[in-house]
């Protein structure tokens, strides 16, 4: 029963161990911290940087190029913005030569609200990253589709963006990893004892990681979706932090005899648009959930390519329940809250649409 | 008196700057341009060098000479959109790309090179034509299938990265491949090379820092060729610091400011440099001062500055007074690559345009056609 940090850090072991990844590094993601969230503590192959974000993507296309297979973190997304034309070059590098360099790499960074991150702990970054191509983008929404994203990331040959909803991260899954002990409460505790780093300084002075051995790679496709609850009559479509809202939102309609098929993106580029489109044309009706910010929002294309492709199949107008267009997420529980979506606005945004009248 | 349209051309780019009388000797003493002096006037000029090596860094530097004159003759003859290089800077990029360990991965040197690099490439043994090929962006075009400007070379197989017109993001990816390297170990090393302008960006500290961690020092041969502009700004109005070099001094790296007008000078600057950088596993910043021959690029004209110190003419003249080469066996080799260069580059107009239909490929590496 790992939760997403600790699915992270297996995939990452498991990509030390037989994808090569020789370097997994950003701002405190070495020894003694492991990454604020824990994300990379007992690896083998992390490191500690300058505080330089630039520096960091820079390393990172570097180190691509010098044929390794790097991980660079970028501590919170919000610190991600003064790298913007690097992520750009990363992106264009292989198109820019013609096919010649491929650049081999992958960022993780956390995004996204819910641990009440003020300003500059909150920003979400799907909008801005699926605006540069030449990258593959994935976020996933549990542990077990983090662990299987993460190493279809550290096999690509390509740029990969690891976003990790940060409200998830101490979510327990409910589906086994390949080879992590059981899911039960004996195991859960097992797992803890044996990757998490102990929080007493003379314990962790002497601790040491016993990564499970039997870890193996469920063989994830980047590019590939998953419907998560099927249904009939309104597709929803979401990924990370929104996404486990959206089953929950799902189930409670279901109650009042609404059946809503709720689509786990998993990839946002490139995104699995058959999967949306054959539930579209079931349903008639789509709803598009994220926590960006509304305005130029990767939802809003995901809209525009829904009225292009299947205006005669709709039945209802498409509908993008998303983040307030605010130049921030405020503090306060009551700011945050108003900022992004939440379950009731997500529940009746889903009702809207599938009761709207064709 | 009056100028008239043609005179105005012919007028140097430069605008004198207003500065004082006390700045303005500092100035004068720290950008001063390498003295021009005729064969005649040598008395006594002795090479280091072997002639045989002199030659050929003398036929590499006219060839890249001519090649950018062409190139720019191909930009005002509507056979490409823009150029940009770096005529005035081969008395140094030809040494240094004739010391390049030349080859694919981890041992081999990597280039992080900036768009004033025909002559690095030409020591390392590129095609003229294929320059030309990127100048007219044909779909034969080695570097990028027309995609980018002129001089934005890029080769897998030589460890060359793609060059980028984002002004000094190269000093950052020379950080990821001077990792590689020191992991490595062996004698390759990482060089990258940029303007002294684009030092002025954060990337330049963020290299210098990388490269000089404590323990963790990176094999970088960190370049800056100082020509003193950026498009139209002195760097005297912009930088306080009196060589970009001591920047280095800051963070215990090794350096040294030279005069990269001057053939010699050059090869065993570079060649100390790497020495070190190679041995030593530890970056060398050195700072090469030289001409901007024809300017920025293309938007400020392209054409020949007579006041900036032109090193092609000062090697040439000092072969002569040496009795390495004789003004009659250069004029020769001139014509020779003169016209070379313009053959080829009557063959490279017929060669076709990029298919439309190919401008997703690559987007991901092996990838063809639209993928999504």
């Amino acid at each position: 029963m790992a939760n997403m940090a600790q699915a992270i850090r297996m995939a990452l072991h498991y990509g030390e161990e037989k994808f090569n990844v020789t370097d997994i590094f950003g701002e405190d993601v070495g020894p003694p911290l492991g990454g604020v969230f824990t994300v990379t503590q007992g690896l083998k192959n992390t490191w500690n940087s300058p505080l330089d974000e630039r520096g960091i993507i820079g390393a990172a296309m570097g180190l691509a190029f010098a044929g390794s297979h790097p991980v660079a973190e970028i501590q919170f997304c919000d610190y991600i913005y003064n790298t913007i034309d690097l992520l750009k070059l990363a992106g264009n590098q292989c198109w820019a030569s013609n096919g010649d360099w491929p650049v081999p790499m992958t960022v993780m960074t956390p995004v996204g609200s819910g641990i009440r991150g003020s300003i500059y702990h909150s920003h979400s970054f799907d909008a801005t990253m699926t605006h540069i191509p030449g990258w593959k983008i994935v976020m996933p929404s549990n542990p077990y589709d983090a662990y299987g994203l993460m190493l279809a990331c550290l096999k690509d040959q390509n740029p990969t963006m690891f976003l990790k909803p940060k409200a998830l991260l101490r979510v327990k899954g409910g589906e086994q990893i390949p080879g992590e002990p059981d899911l039960t409460p004996e195991g859960e505790r097992e797992l803890k004892e044996m990757i998490d780093m102990p929080v007493d300084p003379e314990k962790r002075a002497k601790w040491k990681p016993r990564f499970p051995r039997g870890l193996s790679d469920p063989g994830f496709e980047l590019g590939k979706g998953n419907i998560v609850r099927p249904g009939e009559h309104v597709t929803v479509v979401s990924y990370g932090r929104t996404l486990p809202i959206c089953v929950q939102a799902a189930d409670q309609l279901l109650q009042e005899g609404v059946s809503a098929e709720v689509i786990d993106l998993r990839t946002l580029w490139p995104y699995d648009w058959q999967m949306i489109s054959d539930s579209i044309r079931k349903t008639g009706r789509a709803v598009f959930v994220n926590e960006d910010t509304e305005v130029t929002n990767f939802g809003e294309h995901l809209i525009r390519r829904t009225v292009e492709e299947h205006f005669y199949d709709l039945e209802a107008r498409p509908k993008l329940i998303a983040g307030a267009f605010t130049p921030g997420v405020g503090l306060a529980d009551s700011l945050e809250m108003a900022s992004v979506p939440q379950l009731s606005g997500i529940t009746d945004g889903i009702r809207e649409v599938a009761q709207e009248r064709a | 008196m009056k100028q008239t349209s043609k005179e105005r051309a012919r007028k140097p780019a430069r605008v004198p700057i207003k500065v004082s009388p006390q700045i303005s000797a500092k100035l004068a003493k720290r950008f001063a341009p390498v003295k021009m002096v005729s064969p005649a006037q040598m008395t006594s000029v002795k090479f280091r060098l072997e002639p045989k090596v002199l030659v050929k860094i003398h036929d590499q530097m006219i060839r890249a000479r001519l090649l950018e004159e062409r190139l720019i003759r191909m930009y005002k003859q509507s056979d490409g959109y823009f150029w940009i290089g770096g005529p005035g800077e081969e008395a140094f990029n030809i040494p240094l790309g004739m010391q390049i360990k030349k080859g694919k991965g981890v041992n081999f040197d990597f280039m992080h090179l900036h768009y004033r690099s025909t002559a690095i490439m030409l020591a390392l043994g590129m095609n003229p034509a294929d320059a030309m090929r990127q100048m007219k962006n044909t779909s034969t075009d080695p570097f990028s299938g027309g995609r980018n400007f002129a001089n934005h070379y890029s080769k897998r197989e030589w460890n060359v990265i793609p060059v980028t017109s984002t002004i000094e993001t190269q000093y950052q990816t020379a950080i990821g491949t001077g990792i590689a390297q020191r992991r490595n170990g062996g004698d390759s090393i990482t060089i990258v090379n940029g303007g002294d302008a684009g030092t002025a960006e954060g990337d330049f500290a963020s290299c210098l820092i990388w490269a000089s961690r404590p323990g963790f020092e990176l094999p970088i041969l960190i370049i800056v060729t100082n020509n003193q502009w950026g498009i139209s700004t002195p760097a005297s109005t912009q930088h306080g610091e009196a060589h970009v070099a001591d920047r280095g001094k800051a963070f215990n790296i090794k350096t040294a400011t030279i005069d990269g007008n001057d053939v010699e000078t050059s090869w065993f600057a570079i060649r100390e440099a790497m020495e070190y950088v190679r041995k030593e596993r530890k970056p060398f910043l050195l700072e090469a001062r030289v001409s901007r021959l024809y300017g920025h690029s293309s938007a400020t004209g392209a054409s020949y500055i007579k006041e900036e110190s032109d090193n092609l003419t000062i090697f040439e003249n000092k072969l002569e007074a040496a009795g390495v080469m004789t003004r009659k066996g250069m004029d020769e080799l001139r014509e020779k690559y003169t016209a070379e260069l313009l053959e080829t580059s009557q063959q490279v107009r017929q060669e076709p345009q990029p298919d439309p239909s190919t401008i997703y490929d690559f987007t991901y590496f092996g990838q063809k056609g639209r993928y999504w």
